[in-house]
């Protein structure tokens, strides 16, 4: 018996610590205790020289019932949804034609996908703000062709950030489906047409029911982090198009109270932890998530 | 004959299609490259003043912009590697060996891939803060290492689970010990996952912009300089910056892509 557990140790217990000791401890100090953290934390209060004093209270969850918090919300899940609705209509058909190419250039059109966001997104986004802008090419184009009399303001609406929005996160959205459209059977859809389902009933019947694993992940991949991308409605919506993440920065960055921050933080913990259950009930797999 | 025509048509209104969604991908690129060209000296930097190289030279005299790359690559460098090998030692150790609270650390694992970063931000700021570390350099490195570990571990266990464990028995019955089998067998059966792992890691830091905007105290990376910029505008030697590096990622991934995609065929 002690020779057993003696082995058991040299086998398991010790390799086991060696190896998985490293990354144990990165989640537990990096991870988990941040989070836990954040949640006591949106429990406190600020004194008034904007200190955490741990002293319980629920006053930040209330001010979150506030009437300009609850328009932002719906504002951003708004602005969520219709970026994840746009890189679906726009990402799946391009995805359908990248991933069903015969030729070798398959492997480039992929990379054609990826090499943009080797470019920082930030100058990216920057760009677009050039081109939309009053003096920008756009602006420049319409009125040579003489459609604007003088520059339209396409900047600081709603539509400008969801525009951002789809340009940050299509890749989410076409990498999955790629994935998923390239393992298709092409046998599968011969049958179907041979069986004389017309093309609408492959598609609805056959083609989205086999990659559909493809487009949940790519939907959580595009909503969830849509809802924290302060940075692209600053640049693009100029504070009109304030989100969840815009209201969580501020209290950080510059209203100083970080237990505000952590309760509004929580929200998207939240709304997190729904959607991946969804996605989960839905038969979707966690690790093509991350791949 | 009328089937052959339909289809045809199909065929070229979805070459369109594709061609406009690559327009729409590369046109802030060739704002950016452009812009890099523009002989502009007045902010905001964006009406076009006629073509010059002069941005290219004047980056080398910008030292604040060329210190947040270097800062930039750095932290690119440090985290990637030891995210890769905390990240290869777990994936092996979490599929192989038994021990309690597996589970946690597998749902542990999702959270940085799955929270909003602006989540994970202002939850690392929040613990730094508490625990008094200061921050700069070491937060940042500690913070990208925190948020890339699960992408190596995903793509190494991808790679495990067509993993033949015999080959590994072979060596040790050989007389190998777990140390050796380790790097002579193990590693090199795992290298593409391993591989493709890092490069995520590293892609990942270069363009991280909102957890490091919340851990980087007064360090600025190339990310938060442009963020800095941006408020009086852009200057070109940025989009000169930025071109250079568009140019040398595109170098050095058709390189490390073509090791990487014969890594491949060696399966098995």
């Amino acid at each position: 018996m002690k020779n057993m557990s003696k082995h058991d140790l040299k086998s398991n217990t010790i390799p086991a610590v060696v190896t998985v000791g490293p990354v144990a401890l990165l989640l537990l100090l990096l991870v988990l205790a941040p989070l836990i953290l954040v949640t006591v934390m949106s429990l406190c209060q600020t004194d008034e020289f904007y200190n955490v004093v741990y002293r319980f209270t629920l006053v930040n969850y209330s001010k979150l019932l506030s009437p300009d918090y609850i328009k932002i919300y719906g504002q951003s899940l708004l602005i969520a949804f219709i970026t994840t609705l746009i890189c679906v209509l726009i990402g799946y058909p391009f995805s359908y034609v990248i991933a069903r190419t015969k030729s070798k250039k398959r492997q480039l059109f992929y990379m054609l996908v990826i090499i943009p966001f080797w470019t920082n997104s930030l100058i990216r986004i920057y760009g677009w703000r050039t081109f939309l802008g009053s003096s920008g090419w756009l602006n420049k184009l319409l009125m040579a062709m003489g459609v604007a009399a003088e520059p339209i303001e396409l900047l600081y609406k709603t539509g400008t950030t969801v525009l951002g929005m789809v340009y940050c996160f299509i890749p989410f959205m076409v990498l999955p489906l790629y994935t998923a459209i390239e393992k298709l059977d092409a046998s599968l859809l011969e049958a179907s047409s041979d069986l004389g389902a017309r093309p609408v009933k492959t598609l609805f019947e056959v083609i989205l029911p086999l990659t559909s694993s493809g487009l949940f992940s790519g939907c959580i991949m595009v909503f969830i982090p849509c809802l924290g991308y302060f940075f692209v409605s600053n640049i693009l919506g100029g504070g009109n198009t304030d989100m969840i993440g815009n209201l969580i920065e501020r209290q950080f960055k510059s209203a100083n109270n970080w237990p505000l921050g952590a309760a509004l933080s929580i929200i998207l913990i939240v709304v997190t932890l729904i959607l991946v259950k969804i996605y989960q009930k839905l038969g979707g797999d966690m690790d093509s998530l991350g791949v | 004959m009328r089937k052959a025509k339909k289809e045809k048509r199909i065929k070229r209104l979805s070459i369109v299609f594709c061609l406009l969604v690559y327009l729409f991908l590369f046109l802030p690129i060739f704002v950016v490259v452009s812009n890099s060209f523009n002989a502009t000296t007045t902010k905001p930097y964006l009406s076009w003043k006629g073509f010059t190289f002069d941005w290219y030279v004047k980056l080398w005299d910008n030292s604040a912009l060329l210190e947040s790359f270097g800062n930039t690559i750095i932290i690119a460098l440090a985290s990637t590697i030891l995210a890769t090998i905390i990240g290869t030692l777990g994936a092996v150790g979490i599929y192989r060996y038994k021990f309690k609270g597996k589970g946690i650390i597998n749902g542990l694992l999702y959270i940085p891939v799955v929270i909003p970063e602006i989540v994970i931000g202002i939850a690392l700021l929040t613990i730094f803060t508490n625990a008094n570390v200061p921050r700069g350099m070491l937060t940042l490195i500690l913070s990208h290492v925190s948020f890339s570990v699960p992408y190596v571990i995903f793509n190494v266990r991808a790679r495990l689970s067509g993993y033949d464990k015999s080959i590994e028995e072979a060596s040790m019955d050989l007389g190998a010990n777990r140390v050796v089998t380790f790097f002579e067998i193990t590693l090199p059966v795992l290298m593409p996952g391993i591989a493709g792992g890092a490069l995520l890691a590293f892609t990942l830091s270069i363009d991280d912009v909102i957890i490091s905007y919340f851990v980087n105290g007064q360090t600025k990376t190339y990310p938060l300089k442009v963020m800095e910029s941006i408020k009086s505008g852009v200057s070109p030697d940025v989009n000169a910056l930025s071109t250079l590096v568009l140019v040398g990622t595109i170098v050095l991934v058709y390189i490390t892509q073509s090791g990487i995609l014969s890594g491949k065929h060696n399966k098995i």
